[in-house]
């Protein structure tokens, strides 16, 4: 502001004599009422800002003596018994990670094709039900997930279990330790396991991902839709040429959302897996065991070392959800939506 | 295709433009389509059931649905170009993936209440508690008034802090700004996916190891709103947002301070995205298990003292009844699952009026 009277021209001496005005304050600075209202909201906002960031440094100093007394053995240790002081959480990121995959794996193209069924090809009429569904189906409480995973779903998931180790059984990741051709299957080998905790998970994840797809989707400029249209697009023509490639910001995004979901889901895991503490491939199998179930399944009888062990657990499930999603949160702000709304 | 020819109608000016139809379904389109799925049907019922050794109706639909692509792409190919082919794939595949969905979500709705219906149809589910209760006592005796109550009770404290923080740092980040908002924004929306166990983690070694606290319904709504307060904080900014500009503009070019601004015209004009933010964080807390789990013990009597005692509520009850692996118990725990199932659903409803009346004010 100073600079600019500063630098003002002096006025022609032949012009009649006025003057300069100084400029105009632009920005004259708050009213006290005004000054107090910022405060308390950046104070609020401070607050918030503490209070959630302050677990992430809270685990971080937590699982400093673990780390120390372990060292890197933590992460490459499969045991976690604590009587015999061998504690690690290599086969509780292997199982996690097998989880959170097999449940976006069904996710993915399920939230996808959901997506594209409801922006562009659901009937007009039912296409606020359809949205509707999403949202509900994103609000039922996971525990209800878990239910429905254990009695439901896993009558029918161990036959399709059954079926893909018969014949897909070459492949590690489809291999069961039992015949499963046997006459009398048994059945509780293919209980409990790795992919039918993912398919509970994947209905958790499916409405998330579909959700940030859809609202992308929508915004697929009108315009270049009826181009193609014009072109003599068909429907799915249109999808695969404008759709999809604006949209492609969306769909990572919110696969990765789902993804830092599916990583961090508890209850309905905890209710269908029994805990097996080995790192194996073979989804299919009855038991492994995820890093938030087995927080949540020893806290209560963990002493002071093995609580900061469980902490330590914790604060690295922490810091892959937080990764995932931080990219999440990137890929969907560069994408070509997202711009605010004008009169 | 109708092609009119511009040039030589005399009555131009009557020419009606019409659009290309792209959703229309021809007779022959309807034929083919009924054709591929009675076909593939008979098909799979002589080749799956009788000549092959399928079994299962998983596995009869799956080949059914493989069969039907098959056919219906032959019959589509016979009369149309590729690109129709494709078309034509793709949305059957399409319908597929969306009936898919639609009926996973209705078989865990439908089936909740079905399995609940036993122990719901007791009136005395609803008054009495499991106080002196066993878990395999027939279901006309005890109930899960303790559960409701607490998870009443934990909610309605956890919201009385998370939502004024929520729409407070909302207001901070869409209203006030500044360099460090950007900071705020980027913690709460990682936050928004924190495990919900870690919340609850963080509230039992702190409030409960470290200072002492019992295993209680407020250490519960202390890690509820934990988790609560970045939904509510991210959908309320977001409602924040879409309240035009110019609103806020004309009100301050009329000399109102930017207080006067946000509480006159700002927050009234998202009243609805602001309630259904609000709703959002609560049907998440409500639905919180791993945080009760780990931080509010399961009584098996009625609590309504947040501090100083266990208290359980409505997701750990079922929990823990499941867990016992009772047949009664479960049954229990599928009665509680329809009651909490119905909480959600009546936010959920009360969401929807909201938001459609917000689309009818616009």
């Amino acid at each position: 502001m100073t600079s600019a009277t500063a630098t003002a021209p002096p006025p022609p001496p032949s012009a009649p004599v006025r003057p300069p005005l100084p400029p105009r304050r632009l920005y004259p600075g708050l009213e006290p009422s005004d000054r107090a209202f910022h405060g308390v909201a950046r104070s609020v906002g401070m607050f918030v800002l503490v209070m959630t960031g302050s677990i992430g440094l809270f685990l971080g100093y937590q699982s400093i003596p673990t780390l120390r007394h372990y060292g890197l053995h933590f992460f490459t240790e499969t045991q976690w018994n604590p009587e015999l002081n061998k504690l690690g959480i290599a086969a509780v990121l292997v199982g996690t990670v097998e989880v959170a995959l097999v449940a976006m794996t069904v996710a993915f193209p399920l939230a996808l094709m959901f997506a594209v069924f409801i922006t562009d090809y659901a009937p007009r009429r039912i296409k606020g039900w359809l949205v509707s569904a999403i949202d509900l189906m994103a609000a039922v409480p996971s525990i209800i997930y878990g239910l429905w995973g254990f009695f439901i779903l896993q009558p029918h998931a161990i036959n399709l279990a059954r079926w893909l180790s018969q014949h897909l059984g070459f492949i590690p990741i489809f291999h069961v330790d039992t015949d499963p051709n046997a006459a009398v299957w048994q059945q509780s080998r293919y209980t409990s396991s790795a992919f039918i905790a993912g398919l509970a998970v994947s209905m958790m994840a499916i409405p998330l991902a579909c959700a940030v797809m859809r609202a992308v989707f929508d915004q697929a400029p009108i315009g270049e839709r009826e181009a193609a249209l014009a072109l003599g697009a068909t429907r799915w023509g249109v999808v695969k040429s404008v759709v999809l490639p604006f949209g492609k910001g969306g769909i990572i995004g919110g696969t990765m959302l789902a993804l830092g979901r599916a990583l961090g889901e508890t209850a309905a895991v905890l209710i269908i897996i029994s805990p097996a503490y080995v790192i194996k491939p073979r989804i299919l199998e009855a038991g492994t065991q995820t890093t938030s179930a087995l927080i949540a399944g020893d806290f209560g009888e963990a002493s002071k070392s093995q609580l900061s062990a469980l902490l330590t657990a914790g604060f690295v499930l922490f810091l892959i959800t937080i990764i995932v999603n931080t990219i999440a949160a990137i890929v969907i702000g560069r994408s070509r939506s997202g711009a605010a709304t004008e009169i | 295709m109708t092609v009119v020819s511009s040039t030589t109608d005399p009555g131009a000016t009557r020419r009606v433009d019409r659009p290309r139809k792209i959703r229309v379904m021809t007779f022959d389109d309807w034929m083919s389509l009924g054709g591929s799925l009675l076909s593939s049907l008979a098909l799979v019922d002589i080749v799956y059931e009788h000549l092959l050794d399928g079994s299962g109706t998983v596995g009869f639909l799956v080949v059914w649905y493989l069969t039907f692509l098959t056919i219906y792409g032959i019959v589509v190919a016979m009369s149309n170009p590729r690109t129709l082919v494709v078309d034509r794939l793709v949305t059957s595949a399409l319908y597929a993936a969306a009936g898919l969905v639609i009926f996973a979500l209705g078989t865990t709705v439908v089936y909740t209440f079905a399995k609940g219906i036993h122990a719901v149809a007791h009136v005395n589910f609803f008054t009495k508690t499991m106080a002196g209760v066993s878990p395999t006592a027939p279901l006309n005796q005890g109930g899960i008034f303790h559960a409701i109550v607490g998870t009443f009770v934990e909610v309605g404290i956890a919201i009385a802090v998370s939502v004024p923080l929520g729409i407070g740092t909302a207001v901070y980040m869409a209203e006030v700004g500044g360099r460090f908002s950007r900071l705020v924004r980027t913690v709460v929306e990682a936050m928004t996916a924190l495990p919900e166990i870690l919340a609850g983690l963080f509230v039992y070694v702190t409030l409960i190891v470290e200072f002492g606290l019992p295993k209680s319904g407020i250490a519960a709504s202390a890690a509820m709103s934990v988790t609560m307060v970045p939904i509510i904080a991210r959908a309320a900014e977001v409602a924040l947002r879409v309240v035009p500009g110019g609103l806020r503009e004309a009100s301050l070019a009329l000399g109102a301070s930017r207080w006067r601004t946000v509480r006159k015209v700002v927050l009234p004009s998202a009243r609805a995205g602001l309630a259904t933010a609000t709703i959002l964080g609560v049907a998440r807390g409500v639905g919180e298990t791993a945080v009760v789990l780990i931080t509010s013990g399961a009584s098996s009597f009625l609590t309504v003292n947040p501090v100083g005692s266990e208290m359980n509520s409505l997701p750990l009850y079922i929990f823990t009844s499941v867990k016992t692996g009772e047949p009664i118990a479960i049954s229990r725990a599928f009665g509680a699952a329809s009651v909490l199932l119905t909480i959600v659903l009546l936010l959920f409803v009360i969401t929807r009026i909201l938001a459609r009346e917000k689309a009818v004010r616009r």
